[in-house]
């Protein structure tokens, strides 16, 4: 037992300095790629690629799948898979769709801009999801059907649930206020953002320097002031930059015309008006914050990563694993709703064919966001970071010209690439 | 003596086609160490493995103080302030020795939150007493040698304020200064009025640390013997041929 104490000095500096700083060098890496990537597409698209409408874009079309890759994250942590996420999302969109343009409307007599509308619908989409989610663990958990076969089933099913339940038609138009939550409708326009972003800044320097806080009360060694304020700065940084580009994509003039003559108004001459921060966008980060709480902070989180590093030591420590197996998927499922609400919304329709390949996406944003297949390891932002990566590949790919099958043929390279780089890193730094 | 602290009486558990534990009757007395001996798939993990809930017997009954209880899983066990060193040691390796040693009992904030802070702080105070060597607090158990890994099990079993403690070969792989270690531990709980079940191969440190020793020989109790009233050949025997000593206890 006697310990080589992972200080001592035989070790390189550079290598101190960087355990002291407690870095996670597999997500700086992660972001070096993504910077790197997102500098390669906006020289081959003449700086098309790095404008305020495009991050804008980007940012609205990562934010259902990134959601989604918050549950997977728990789901393959505790060594399972979940390939029925897309076809939830399109029986969960199905399910709203009917829900809003007929069922209210309907029965309980509610017209389509009725303002129950919506949160009723939002309530309904999330129940689906989140029943057929608690289903699929039960049968995982309880029956010890494995994840695979449970979810390929699902996949199928739930698809063609939504199918027959919508004819196979496109259902449109739907409720504007549940048109808000899909990206480039429903922004909080530029003080608001201002404001959450000024929020999240100081929530940012609160939180470090309530965990140096609680380290010093404990006496365990912390970081060099001069890195806590570094980090710290990185961070408002970031926060403050992203509002400032969201807020700088100025709403276009045919669109600000129709805004005013809804209220009766005219534009007046010289006038702009930013997006801001997206609604939808509001939504992934509460879900990346409450996941990330969850993960770190929660028992629930506790047992999720204690399951997945070894499900035998979980039982034996008294973890009901079965029942974490219900709760994971259940989780996974009320995700696969939310996202139902934000694609749907987003594409201002039901349609057959919504979420198709979401699954994969999902999973590949997850792994290649350092979730390891075998378990125990995973981390929500790298998740979203993953499921940034995979959309900016794709966008970048669309606006360089790239042809669709060369699209695919690239993302499918990428991720068995990512995955055996972080083999490779993971070889080395024996994590 | 007084009822005892836990009685495993009549015990039977198959495997398929394996009868890995058939009628075991076993005791264990506040204060008292009770060694487990027997070759290799003798059936001692196995047997005491249903004390700890980890599984299920077929047959038998288990009293704990004198009253009997049902044990169906490793929280009926908790609840009984039984716990358990394993053989396999039973540690999450992705997590740190704070998270394995609170696995399941985690210290919570007002708020309800993990407290990470406090359960490092509870780890660090409880291994300066049990390793005070040990040094990789924030490192996950994946990387601690073998013997590292040990000292967190034995940590997680010896925190909590066992009355009855398990230890399936807790010594297996410490080197000497280590293993003099736990066997003083052993003492000291035994002063404290747990009692031990041990299962150790080496029939030596049996005679030293056990007042009484129970042996099996494939899923059988050949029989138990107060320690000092054999000698160690005697206890070879009953490993190896399987038959009670002469002047049988
Ligand atoms: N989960 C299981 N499934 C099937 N057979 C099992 C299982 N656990 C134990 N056995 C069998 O039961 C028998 C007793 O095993 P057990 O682990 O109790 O032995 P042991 O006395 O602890 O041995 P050792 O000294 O090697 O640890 C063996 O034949 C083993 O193969
Ligand atoms: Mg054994």
């Amino acid at each position: 037992m006697s310990d080589t104490a992972s200080a001592s000095g035989t070790q390189p500096r550079r290598r101190k300095l960087f355990d002291m700083l407690e870095l996670d060098t597999r997500f700086l890496g992660m972001i070096g790629a993504f910077v790197l990537l997102c500098i390669v597409f906006n020289i081959f698209t003449d700086g098309r690629f790095l404008t305020a409408r495009n991050i804008f874009n980007l940012t609205i079309q990562t934010v259902s799948v990134a959601i989604m890759a918050t549950g997977m994250v728990f789901v393959i942590v505790t060594r399972h898979i979940d390939l029925s996420v897309g076809a939830v999302l399109a029986v969960s969109s199905a399910v709203m769709a009917v829900t809003q343009t007929v069922f209210l409307p309907h029965y309980l007599g509610l017209g389509l801009e009725h303002p129950l509308i919506a949160p009723l619908t939002m309530l309904v989409g999330l129940g689906v999801g989140t029943i057929i989610g608690a289903f699929n663990g039960w049968l995982i958990g309880y029956q010890g059907i494995p994840a695979f076969i449970v979810t390929l089933g699902g996949f199928l099913v739930w698809r063609n649930a939504g199918w027959y339940m919508t004819s196979g038609q496109t259902i449109a138009p739907l409720d504007s206020t549940f048109l808000l939550f899909g990206g480039a409708e429903g922004t909080l326009g530029t003080t608001a953002s201002w404001i959450i972003g000024l929020l999240a800044a100081v929530a940012a320097i609160y939180g470090i320097w309530n965990a140096r806080r609680s380290k010093v009360a404990h006496d365990f060694p912390v970081k060099p002031v001069w890195a806590e304020v570094a980090i710290g700065a990185i961070a408002v940084g970031a926060i403050l930059g992203f509002i400032a580009t969201l807020n700088a994509y100025l709403i276009p003039s045919g669109k600000l015309r129709r805004i005013f003559e809804a209220r009766g108004e005219v534009v007046p001459e010289g006038y702009s008006q930013g997006h801001g921060l997206p609604i939808s966008v509001l939504i992934l980060i509460v879900v990346a914050v409450v996941m990330t709480v969850v993960a770190r902070k929660t028992r629930l989180g506790k047992y999720i990563f204690a399951t997945g590093g070894n499900p035998d030591a979980a039982e034996l420590s008294g973890i009901n694993t079965r029942f974490l197996t219900v709760k994971v998927f259940a989780l996974m499922g009320f995700l696969a709703g939310l996202s139902a609400i934000v694609a749907q919304a987003r594409l201002q329709a039901h349609s057959n064919d919504i979420g198709t390949l979401d699954e994969l996406r999902v999973i590949a944003a997850a792994v290649i966001g350092g979730t390891a297949l075998s378990g125990g390891i995973g981390t929500i932002y790298g998740a979203i970071l993953g499921a940034l990566i995979m959309q900016s590949l794709q966008s970048g790919m669309g606006m360089v010209g790239v042809d669709t099958p060369f699209q695919n043929i690239v993302v499918g390279g990428v991720l068995v690439l990512a995955v055996w780089i972080d083999i490779q890193y993971r070889k080395r730094t024996g994590g | 003596m007084t009822t005892p602290l836990v009685e495993l009486r009549d015990i039977s558990i198959a495997f398929g086609g394996v009868q890995a534990v058939d009628r075991v009757t076993v005791d264990l007395y506040p204060g008292e160490v009770v060694g487990l001996l027997g070759h290799n798939g003798a059936g001692k993990s196995t047997l005491i493995k249903c004390l700890s809930g980890a599984y299920q017997a077929d047959s038998g009954e288990i009293f704990v103080d004198g009253k009997k209880v049902t044990i169906n899983n490793p929280r009926d066990a908790r609840a009984h302030n039984i716990e358990t060193i394993y053989q396999t040691l039973a540690l999450a390796d992705n997590l740190d020795a704070a998270s394995n040693l609170f696995l399941g009992r985690e210290l919570t904030t007002p708020l309800g939150f993990v407290n990470e802070a406090a359960m490092e702080a509870e780890t660090r105070k409880i291994m300066a007493r049990l390793n005070p060597n040990f040094k990789k607090f924030s490192d996950p158990v994946s990387a601690l040698s073998g013997g590292q890994r040990q000292s967190v099990a034995i940590a997680r079993a010896v925190y909590f304020n066992a009355r009855i403690l398990i230890m399936d070969e807790p010594t297996a792989a410490l080197g000497p200064q280590e293993t003099q270690m736990v066997a003083e531990l052993i003492h000291e709980l035994k002063r404290q009025g747990l009692g031990i079940f041990l299962i150790d191969h080496d029939v030596h440190q049996v005679k030293t640390l056990c007042d009484r020793a129970s042996v099996m020989k494939n899923g059988q109790l050949v029989g138990t013997v107060k320690v000092d009233e054999v000698t160690e050949d005697d206890i070879l025997g009953m490993i190896i041929l399987g038959k009670q000593p002469e002047k049988a206890a």
